[in-house]
């Protein structure tokens, strides 16, 4: 009895969590790099919401996403798709770039 | 051939201080070059494996693959800095009356070097797959061998210029307090590797950050400038860390530094062993 109660215990909270991470589902938002340059270069992001960004390259070469504001680094592989999570952010601008190509790999995530 | 040097001296920069403060922690280690050059060696042997499956890797597990291998790269040598600062913490008051008595080389055994070799070999593969894939970029770009080469002997030289600084720095401190001062570098050095696996994590959202953004000192200290980055590879400094990066932080330093006190106390019979 003792253990069905436990086993009845474990999968409520299985589920509890299962529920959870589904409905802890975030906002995407996308980035293109192609010929070393990002694409959109500014974007607006909710303020107060943890955002999944994900960046493609369309690129035959690695980049390298990276941002101090933001406080995140990231390689981008060649012909590749990659996600990452940032946020809850505070309303402002965030400036990143691509640390493999700074001169023309530039963006902001305007925060609002 | 400027910019490419510059982004190698940042990345050679970041291993060249581990290495530094390692082969300090090392003084006295018989055979510790050959140990240390073994551990460089292989740790560029693997930077370029990681950057050949980087494509792979960043698409693994859902997408967090990369930031899986990052941070179990520095859970990895947080382990074993912890270990050999441990073990220091009980040995390195009998190494240092040794090396003050004979005043040179004392062979202290092997066991804390592998730990250590296997660090060095850990911070190379990390920030050296990182200039695989930035170089091979370049090249592929139509840069010419020349500039390329120039740039990573320009950035090489002078990452290895401010490692070799810091370890004729360190060596200035009096034998008497030498190893305690390598072994609280060591603990800074695995508090800031574990506060930087827990901002990978953060971001493949396997944690939660517990306030993204801490506190901001961006201000005062920039990630960016030369000093930041030294105190970012050395003690883990960030500008805007997110709150479980402190919570890890502060854990792992004091673990450590629980540890050292534990089995470092000075043990009578040990001591007079050596005497």
């Amino acid at each position: 009895m003792r253990y069905r109660f436990l086993m009845n215990l474990i999968v409520a909270s299985g589920l509890l969590a299962g529920a959870g991470m589904l409905s802890a589902q975030e906002p995407e938002f996308r980035l293109v790099i192609r010929d070393h340059k990002f694409e959109p270069t500014e974007m607006t992001l909710p303020a107060g919401k943890k955002v999944k960004l994900i960046i493609e390259n369309k690129d035959a070469t690695a980049e390298e996403f990276e941002s101090y504001e933001l406080n995140r680094e990231k390689v981008v592989p060649a012909k590749g798709q990659v996600a990452l999570f940032i946020g809850p952010l505070k309303p402002g601008r965030y400036a990143f770039f691509g640390d493999f190509h700074k001169d023309t790999a530039k963006g902001v995530l305007i925060v609002q | 051939m400027l910019g490419i040097a510059v982004l190698v001296f940042r990345e050679v920069l970041e291993a060249a201080l581990v290495v530094s403060v390692v082969f300090a922690a090392t003084r006295g280690v018989d055979g510790r070059g050959r140990w240390i050059g073994a551990g460089i060696a292989a740790g560029i042997a693997g930077a370029i494996l990681l950057a050949g499956f980087a494509g792979v890797i960043a698409g693994a597990v859902e997408g967090a693959g990369q930031e899986l291998v990052n941070a179990g790269v520095l859970l990895a040598a947080v382990i074993m800095i912890a270990w050999h600062a441990i073990w220091m913490a009980s040995h390195g008051r009998e190494i240092a009356l040794h090396m003050q008595a004979i005043g040179s080389a004392v062979s202290v055994g092997r066991r804390p070097l592998t730990a250590l070799t296997l660090v060095v070999a850990l911070a190379v593969l990390r920030e050296g797959s990182e200039v695989v894939l930035f170089l091979y970029a370049q090249v592929a770009e139509g840069f010419g061998a020349a500039d390329v080469a120039g740039g990573i002997a320009l950035g090489v030289a002078g990452g290895c210029a401010v490692g070799f600084s810091l370890y004729f720095g360190l060596l200035r401190i009096p034998v008497r307090y030498f190893f305690t001062a390598t072994n609280w570098l060591l603990l800074l050095l695995a508090a800031g590797m574990a506060s930087q696996a827990a901002r990978f994590l953060v971001q493949a959202d396997l944690l939660p950050s517990l306030g993204s953004t801490l506190w901001d000192t961006s201000t005062w200290l920039s990630d960016r400038s030369l000093l930041g980055q030294t105190l970012h590879a050395l003690v883990g400094y960030d500008a805007r860390p997110a709150g479980v990066q402190v919570l890890f932080y502060v854990i792992t330093g004091a673990l450590i530094a629980i540890g050292m006190r534990v089995w470092g106390r000075p043990r009578r019979r040990g001591l007079t062993r050596a005497a």
